[in-house]
């Protein structure tokens, strides 16, 4: 058995909830006097479970709870759970960003964490600039960043801007570049969370690529975070599943990612479970109207059909677009739709409910697709992915086979002869 | 299983706490290519952004000082310890504005890199050390001015005459960077949890000029209880001193620049306990 590079025990972290600056310095005192006393910290037995849903009583919430694991020198470790599941906390508390309030963490090697990929790049300095100043906030010396420095061009792929700003950047580059410096980082231990969520599909392959080699070939511990269950079940080798702070399952990467998707589901077809509660407006659910499948969620290949998102809004919001997004179970997009696409005005929401309709039709092969949905009003209002699927069904008349590939248009066919056939003499 | 574990040593653990009294030098030792670059940022970054760029380094004390001349000396008629005011309000500026830039920077470093701070770890006090640093640049280009200044009169003029405890310079320096940092420092680990503090520190430096020889020397107060209290501002020994060293008027006394150098220290040390006690945890308040 291989040895354990990183062993969490009892791990907590307990946060304050909503104003920080009202009565601190009472609390402070008390917490101060406690301590004095050699008590415990008045509020610790206050904190309450972490749980998105519920109101708080006391103010005071824990993070994380109780969390206990190692991890094996060589082993790509993810973590998943929830939004506010305590994921990225516990990421913090590993990458000596913020202290644990009770347990502690042993580490037999360099941490080198990404938790944003870009961390303190300055816009008007030259990429080339940036990249010494991003490796040395990641912990690299200057001449390790030198001699690395043609891979690490090479490796993002831009190097006809190499002397250009910043800021003149398109996010894709942005990634590519920071990424580059990032995967370039020789520590022991690699802490990721969430860096794969940008740039486009090819950049992400090479991501996922660089990583599988830093742990398969030199042998390197990464910790990873993801939502996307492709990349993680592609990358770790165990995984964690928290939840409200608590660990719910520990064990190989296909019972927790199952355990995962289950928990994830939305209880009803189409119907958002977990609302979001400080928003001006939130997507409800969704259903399909005028398709022929009798299923509110599936509808046949080709035909005409309409999707209705459900809406409801807190405040006025003037000048709002909405954008609709079909991916397949990748992730790659196969649609984008934008409310003002076909000479669609953007439009006025006032407290209320709403029915929000895109017409269409899918003309792509049969499966399950993921719809997301996001109102858009000079910033983001609400981005919603559905749990529940879009599925296509394949048409009565078309035959019952298995096809490739992802569109599924009827392709008429005909023969065209140029030239007289020779007439074969048979005999 | 449990006994090998027992003996394991670890190359780091975290706990709750840490030691307040720590500095961890030997950590920053390690990222110091990180507090070049970081100076070399800011300082490139404030280049590149304006037109006239560094330029802007040497109008702010020369324009102030102008002010300074018209307003005080010609206007308020204040004594200058028969030095050309000119000369006397710039070498007090210089200084007092490396002073106050250095709290001002350093007091609010932990909302200024938030981004940073909460992304990544590096041994925090790379932050204030290389703010300090970059100041020096500034400073290093106003006394450039200073000196062009310095040497006009140097000709002219035969009252300005520098003499051996002009060699104190670097020192002085050093006592204001201490001095800057200490309390900046001081001043951003409490705005992380007590945010009115930040309104307090821009005007309470200003305030503290009129407390320093900056505009009114030291001889000018006699010997009444004002006087006490103006040597009460670490900066006051610092600034009379460099005029006495470089142009020969001015109050100078080993006690006065022992005080201040004992100011510094305290300073630095409280800067640094306070800075330690919350650097595990102000992610979390900010």
């Amino acid at each position: 058995m291989k040895t354990d590079i990183i062993s969490v025990e009892n791990v907590s972290k307990m946060y304050r909830l909503g104003e920080i600056s009202t009565g601190t310095i009472s609390h402070d005192l008390q917490r101060w006097w406690n301590k004095l006393r050699g008590r415990q910290d008045p509020f610790e037995s206050l904190a309450e479970l972490n749980d998105r849903t519920t109101k708080s009583q006391s103010g005071y919430v824990w993070s994380l709870k109780d969390i206990n694991f190692s991890v094996a020198e060589g082993e790509v470790f993810g973590i998943v759970g929830k939004n506010g599941a305590g994921k990225s906390t516990l990421l913090k508390i590993l990458s000596k960003i913020t202290k644990p309030t009770k347990g502690c963490i042993k580490l037999d090697g360099r941490v080198a964490s990404l938790l944003e990929v870009g961390t303190g790049f300055h816009p008007d300095l030259s990429g080339r600039e940036n990249v010494f100043l991003n490796g040395a906030i990641l912990g690299m010396r200057r001449h390790e960043i030198k001699s690395r420095f043609d891979e690490i061009i090479e490796f993002s792929g831009i190097e006809r801007y190499i002397d250009t700003p910043v800021k003149r950047y398109s996010s894709g580059m942005y990634v590519r570049l920071a990424f580059a410096v990032a995967a370039h980082l020789q520590p022991e231990i690699l802490v990721i969370d969430e860096v794969l969520a940008v740039g486009d599909a090819e950049f992400q392959k090479k991501c996922l690529g660089k990583m599988q080699d830093v742990s398969r070939r030199q042998g390197r511990t990464v910790l990873f975070v993801s939502h996307n269950i492709v990349a993680v079940k592609n990358l770790c080798n165990r995984v964690m599943l928290l939840e409200h702070g608590r660990t719910r399952l520990i064990g190989p990467v296909d019972n927790v990612l199952e355990e995962y998707q289950a928990s994830e589901k939305d209880q009803e077809e189409g119907i958002r479970s977990q609302l979001p509660q400080d928003t001006a407006a939130c997507f409800l659910g969704w259903n399909l109207e005028g398709q022929s499948a009798s299923d509110a969620h599936s509808c046949y290949t080709r035909e005409d059909f309409t999707i209705v998102f459900h809406l409801r809004c807190k405040a006025a919001l003037h000048s709002c677009e909405l954008n609709l997004r079909i991916s397949l179970e990748d992730s790659s997009t196969i649609l984008f739709a934008n409310s003002r696409d076909y000479s669609g005005q953007s439009f006025t929401l006032h407290p209320g409910e709403y029915q929000l309709r895109f017409h269409l039709h899918l003309p792509v092969s049969k499966g399950a697709y993921n719809i997301e949905v996001g109102l858009f009003c000079k910033e983001w209002i609400d981005i919603w992915r559905s749990s529940t699927r879009l599925t296509v069904l394949d048409t009565f008349e078309g035959s019952a086979r298995e096809r490739e590939g992802i569109l599924n248009i009827r392709t008429g066919f005909s023969l065209h002869t140029l030239s007289r056939p020779i007439e074969i003499d048979l005999l | 299983m449990s006994q090998h574990e027992l003996k394991r040593t670890w190359r780091e653990i975290i706990t709750p706490q840490n030691n307040i009294f720590s500095l961890n030098l030997k950590e920053i030792w390690n990222y110091r290519d990180l507090l070049f670059i970081l100076v070399r940022r800011d300082i490139l970054a404030i280049y590149k952004q304006t037109i006239l760029g560094p330029i802007w380094f040497f109008l702010q004390p020369v324009l102030t000082t102008i002010t300074f001349v018209v307003v005080f000396a010609r206007v308020g008629k204040l004594p200058t310890s028969d030095l050309p005011p000119l000369l006397f309000y710039l070498s007090g500026l210089v200084l007092w504005s490396y002073f106050s830039e250095c709290i001002l920077r350093t007091s609010t470093f932990f909302k200024d890199n938030n981004p940073i701070l909460s992304k990544v770890y590096f041994p925090r006090l790379i932050v204030p050390l290389s703010l300090v640093m970059t100041n020096l640049v500034k400073l290093s280009i106003q006394l450039l001015v200073f000196l062009l200044v310095y040497i006009c009169f140097l000709v002219k003029s035969p009252d300005v005459r520098p003499n051996a405890y002009a060699l104190l310079f670097p020192l002085l320096i050093l006592l204001i960077a201490g001095l800057g940092l200490g309390t900046g420092m001081m001043i951003s680990s409490l705005t992380t949890r007590y945010k009115d503090l930040s309104h307090l520190t821009t005007f309470g430096v200003q305030l503290a000029m009129f407390a320093s020889p900056v505009i009114f020397p030291l001889s000018g107060f006699g010997n009444g209880s004002y006087r006490l209290l103006i040597m009460a501002n670490p900066m006051t020994g610092i600034i009379e001193t460099f005029r006495y060293g470089l142009l020969g008027h001015g109050y100078f006394s080993w006690g006065l620049l022992g005080y201040d150098a004992a100011c510094m220290v305290v300073f630095l040390l409280l800067g640094i306990l306070t800075f330690n006690s919350v650097e595990k945890n102000f992610i979390d308040s900010i």
